[in-house]
């Protein structure tokens, strides 16, 4: 029974491994992840990438301009998600893997809206 | 432990369950869960007709599915003095050679076109086949590309003028399987995403078995003695899904306007080339 479980949760988990790619993963530090939350200032609905640009305030209130990118608007459709998915002005948490030279870019892992929609983009590059 | 895995594995599942397509109008391709099926009605004769989805497997980020670029030794492709040359000039952006997006020289990213065989090994998304009696249609979701297919029994040009898709003619080996040679294509394209080189004397062979109704497979053959000692199968059967006759296939293009925004927001502050 035990081994049989094992098998499941490996099967699953195979399954959940992300699909879908276009550039590489050369910029991002695929070691972390940081969770970001932000209010939406443009949602780029285009090829090659998708990219999400939002506002991060720290506790002193200085505000880091972020851009976090997704794959191609057929994929993403694939996935739920829309040019309508978010507009200027969304309260959005934003889990990404930043780009290992520190600035605010990053690729997207999962959105999660306020009405806690979530929305994933599994990458993989 | 056993709890422990099983809450492991509900919560891998949720995900997937909210990331669950929305099904915009165009709905998502059906895709091939493997190579036969049982319940299909047989396959046609001589009709590779209709709308193809190879699903996640036609991507092929790293290189063609059956070689990709990976560092692996099986996937080792038999590379001339020439060939290695011409591959170590070429700059991807996956594959263990790997550059930084603002780094690489790969052409598809500036919005040339694929080429072939590239269109096969990158990118291949859903894909219509229509057959007319002289010619063979087969259009390419990415890209919105198509390419012509001569059945009229020509043979290919002698000395043809290089074009990015060469030329192709296309013979049925048998009732099930239609099979396509190309060539005279453009020196400038790869053939692949890892940035494999090809020359002027590359040969292409596309082979298209109709397995059943609902299942075509392709498989491709590089043949460049120019670039490669011998030749190498960059697809072996790949399956197709057949696609309900009234799917819509979605756009995918590259737009310069569109890549020059990514590139000043994402790829070159990414790469660290200029501020955002």
């Amino acid at each position: 029974m035990r081994r049989k479980l094992i098998a499941v949760f490996l099967g699953v988990f195979t399954v959940c491994v992300p699909l879908f790619a276009h550039h590489g993963a050369a910029a991002y530090d695929t070691s972390k992840k940081l969770a970001l939350k932000g209010i939406v200032t443009e949602w780029f609905w285009a090829n090659p990438h998708c990219f999400l640009r939002f506002d991060v305030k720290d506790d002193k209130g200085n505000v880091a301009h972020w851009a976090a990118e997704t794959s191609n608007p057929s994929d993403m459709v694939n996935l739920g998600w829309s040019k309508q998915s978010f507009k200027p002005g969304d309260e959005v948490t934003v889990t990404v893997e930043p780009v290992k030279n520190g600035l605010p870019i990053g690729r997207i892992e999962q959105v999660v809206l306020a009405n806690g929609q979530i929305l994933k983009a599994r990458v993989v590059f | 432990m056993l709890r422990y895995i099983l809450i492991a594995t509900l919560a891998l599942i949720s995900p997937g369950m909210v990331a669950s397509p929305a099904h915009a109008q165009t709905g998502s391709p059906q895709q091939p869960a493997s190579a036969t099926n049982q319940n299909a009605a047989p396959a046609p004769r001589r009709d590779i007709s209709g709308t193809w989805d190879p699903g996640n497997g036609g991507i092929q980020p790293l290189g063609p599915r059956n070689m990709p670029e990976d560092g692996k030794l099986e996937h080792q492709l038999p590379y001339t003095p020439l060939g290695l040359e011409t591959l170590n000039a070429h700059k991807p952006s996956n594959g263990v050679r790997s550059v930084l997006p603002g780094e690489t020289n790969d052409p598809v990213v500036y919005c040339d076109p694929q080429g072939m065989p590239r269109e096969d090994l990158y990118e291949l998304r859903t894909t219509q086949i229509i057959q007319t009696p002289l010619k063979v249609f087969v259009l390419y979701e990415f890209g919105k590309i198509w390419r012509v297919v001569w059945t009229d029994g020509r043979d290919l040009p002698k000395e043809p003028e290089p074009r990015w898709f060469g030329y192709s003619i296309g013979k049925w080996e048998d009732d099930y399987t239609f099979v396509v040679q190309t060539s005279g294509t453009d020196e400038r394209t790869w053939v692949d995403r890892a940035g494999r080189p090809h020359s002027a004397d590359l040969r292409v062979e596309e082979k298209f078995h109709r397995l059943d109704h609902d299942t075509l497979e392709l498989t491709v053959t590089i043949n460049d003695p120019k670039m490669y000692t011998k030749p190498w199968v960059a697809l072996d059967k790949l399956p197709f899904k057949l696609q309900p006759p009234k799917f819509d296939v979605r756009e995918m293009m590259c737009s310069p306007s569109e890549f020059a925004e990514y590139n000043k927001i994402i790829g070159n502050p990414a790469s660290g080339k200029g501020a955002q």
